[in-house]
């Protein structure tokens, strides 16, 4: 899919797929196109190029159809503010065709679910801003989609509910196909199943958390902190497939390096390790290989 | 269906507004007992001639209420919400067009009574204005929903005072027949100076729906192309 908008190409040429049950998150910094995408797949915004099929339903020729198996909580909250939290709730149920059983058994669970039960009856616009955001989520969650698009879910949410948010969509994970998108490293890696990086417009690197870290140099890499002499790089060298000398001692690559053989090589050359860790590579890290910039700059 | 279930929240959002609500029904209201006042001055005031007047004075207010309502929902995120679910362009105008329609009834409902109180009167067939009445609210607010639609929220003002300006000039407060010429033949391509004409010649002059046929026919056909281009403006703003 691609979108311009006059010369300004915000989304170009993203090219991916997100299977049934799948939690694909995408995550980029404010700008990246994250939000473009999603209103592109919510028919909320026609693409100047290309196109994309939910549930096996073409966005530009049945956006009606792909409305039926969508819901989306868009960034900003989404609420009606003359109505209680009901009310709001029982308005996306009933638009999206659930009875008012069913309706009602949703909405109880939800508002239970993101502390809302207590104020349930009260109208909206005497909501706390973080309550304004709950509901809003909820809205999205009530009808229960096939196809859940999340848009940066848990922004202005204090941790215990963003915590609170993250375990029920978590527990959505493999009936509900959802699409979130989030400049939130933590948030990226704790739910999604494969993250997609986006930046400029375009997905720059495709895969599991643990795939995108790997690809980034400096994972596996382990820092020996010692006063090493020449003789025992050479002998780490000897002992292990790749050593670095750095100031503070060596690093050395590989995933099953022990401290244990790191101290039988040193340990005759009278060296004595002061410490060691293993570096770990973070999404942002991931991200600052990939464009070389930082997520947040 | 799914209309209603809008439509309802609509209600309550212009119920809960009591302040509003109460603006849009007392002010036609209002006017009718001033100008009634002035009954001895010209014939064209007393009850019967003015009431209709009065009630599509007090439509045309809700014209700019509607098309605030609706330009102030476009601004939210809550409408782009909205436009996620399975809702077509038309469903969109009957959810917002409803409420302002039964306003619209409650305003004649009251402007007659208290017409009937100051001497109103029936002549011909009562029908006639309560299905001019019927056809022409939907014109007005089928108005409110096209300017929402195209116009920002702060700009509703500027289209809303042309559709004021011709109902005045169409011969609310004016009557068309002593001032003639070329204010005549412009208000008789609008809608307004129909209905007038059909309502007060049922009230007035005793006439039944026979005589009005071609004034109905003119208003009828106002009404249809607004509710049509409604649609299609609203179906144009779904997606960007």
């Amino acid at each position: 899919m691609r979108r311009t908008f006059g010369r300004f190409v915000a989304v170009d040429g993203i090219d991916l797929s997100v299977g049934p049950g799948e939690l694909f998150s995408l995550l980029g910094p404010n700008g990246a196109g994250k939000t473009t995408t999603i209103r592109m797949l919510c028919c909320l915004l026609r693409p100047t190029g290309g196109t994309a099929t939910i549930g096996g339903l073409d966005i530009r020729d049945d956006p009606l159809a792909v409305k039926q198996i969508i819901a989306v909580s868009p960034q900003e909250t989404a609420i009606a503010e003359h109505l209680d939290a009901w009310e709001n709730l029982s308005l996306m149920a009933r638009l999206h065709g659930l009875d008012k059983a069913e309706t009602r058994r949703r909405s109880e669970a939800l508002l239970e679910m993101l502390a809302l039960a207590g104020r349930a009856n009260d109208r909206a616009k005497k909501y706390s801003g973080g309550m304004k955001r709950r509901l809003s989520i909820a809205m999205a969650l009530v009808s229960r989609p096939r196809v859940l698009f999340l848009d940066e879910p848990t922004l202005g949410l204090d941790p215990q509910s963003r915590r609170g948010l993250w375990e029920h969509i978590g527990g959505l994970k493999g009936e509900t196909t959802i699409v979130l998108t989030t400049h939130y490293l933590e948030e990226a890696d704790a739910l999604a199943d494969r993250i997609g990086v986006i930046d400029d417009g375009k997905v720059v690197a495709l895969g599991t958390a643990a795939e995108l870290k790997a690809a980034v140099p400096g994972a596996g890499v382990t820092v020996v902190e010692a006063d090493l002499t020449d003789g025992a790089v050479e002998a780490l060298g000897h002992a292990f497939p790749s050593v670095r000398r750095i100031p503070e001692g060596a690093e050395i690559t590989g995933e099953d390096v022990r401290l244990d053989a790191v101290v039988d090589v040193l340990r005759p050359l009278g060296i004595e390790v002061r410490s060691s860790f293993r570096k770990q590579v973070s999404l942002d890290d991931v991200f600052v290989h990939l464009t070389g910039r930082q997520l947040r700059e | 269906m799914r209309s209603l279930e809008l439509s309802k929240r609509n209600f309550k959002g212009m119920w809960r507004d009591w302040l509003s609500l109460g603006v849009n029904v007392a002010l036609p209201l209002l006017l009718l007992l001033v100008l009634q006042a002035l009954e001895g001055v010209d014939d064209f005031f007393a009850p019967s001639s003015l009431a209709p007047g009065v009630v599509l004075f007090g439509f045309a207010m809700l014209t700019m209420t509607s098309a605030m309502a609706l330009a102030q929902d476009r601004e939210s995120s809550l409408f782009a919400r909205l436009l996620t679910t399975p809702l077509r362009a038309n469903d969109f105008v009957v959810a917002y067009s409803a409420p302002y329609v039964a306003v619209a009834a409650i305003q004649a409902v009251l402007v007659f009574a208290a017409g009937l109180f100051f001497g109103l009167g029936v002549e011909g067939n009562p029908a006639v204005p309560i299905l001019v009445l019927a056809v022409m609210a939907l014109w007005y607010v089928g108005m409110g929903m096209i300017i929402g639609a195209l116009v920002p929220y702060k700009a509703v003002t500027g289209p809303w005072t042309v559709v004021l300006l011709l109902t005045i000039f169409g011969g609310t407060w004016v009557n068309l027949e002593d001032i003639g010429g070329v204010f005549q033949t412009v208000a008789d391509v609008f809608p307004f100076a129909h209905a007038l004409e059909a309502m007060r010649a049922a009230m007035v002059g005793g006439a039944g729906f026979g005589d009005v046929t071609g004034d109905l026919v003119w208003v009828a056909a106002y009404t249809a192309a607004v509710a049509v281009l409604a649609v299609i403006v609203f179906r144009r703003r779904m997606v960007e």
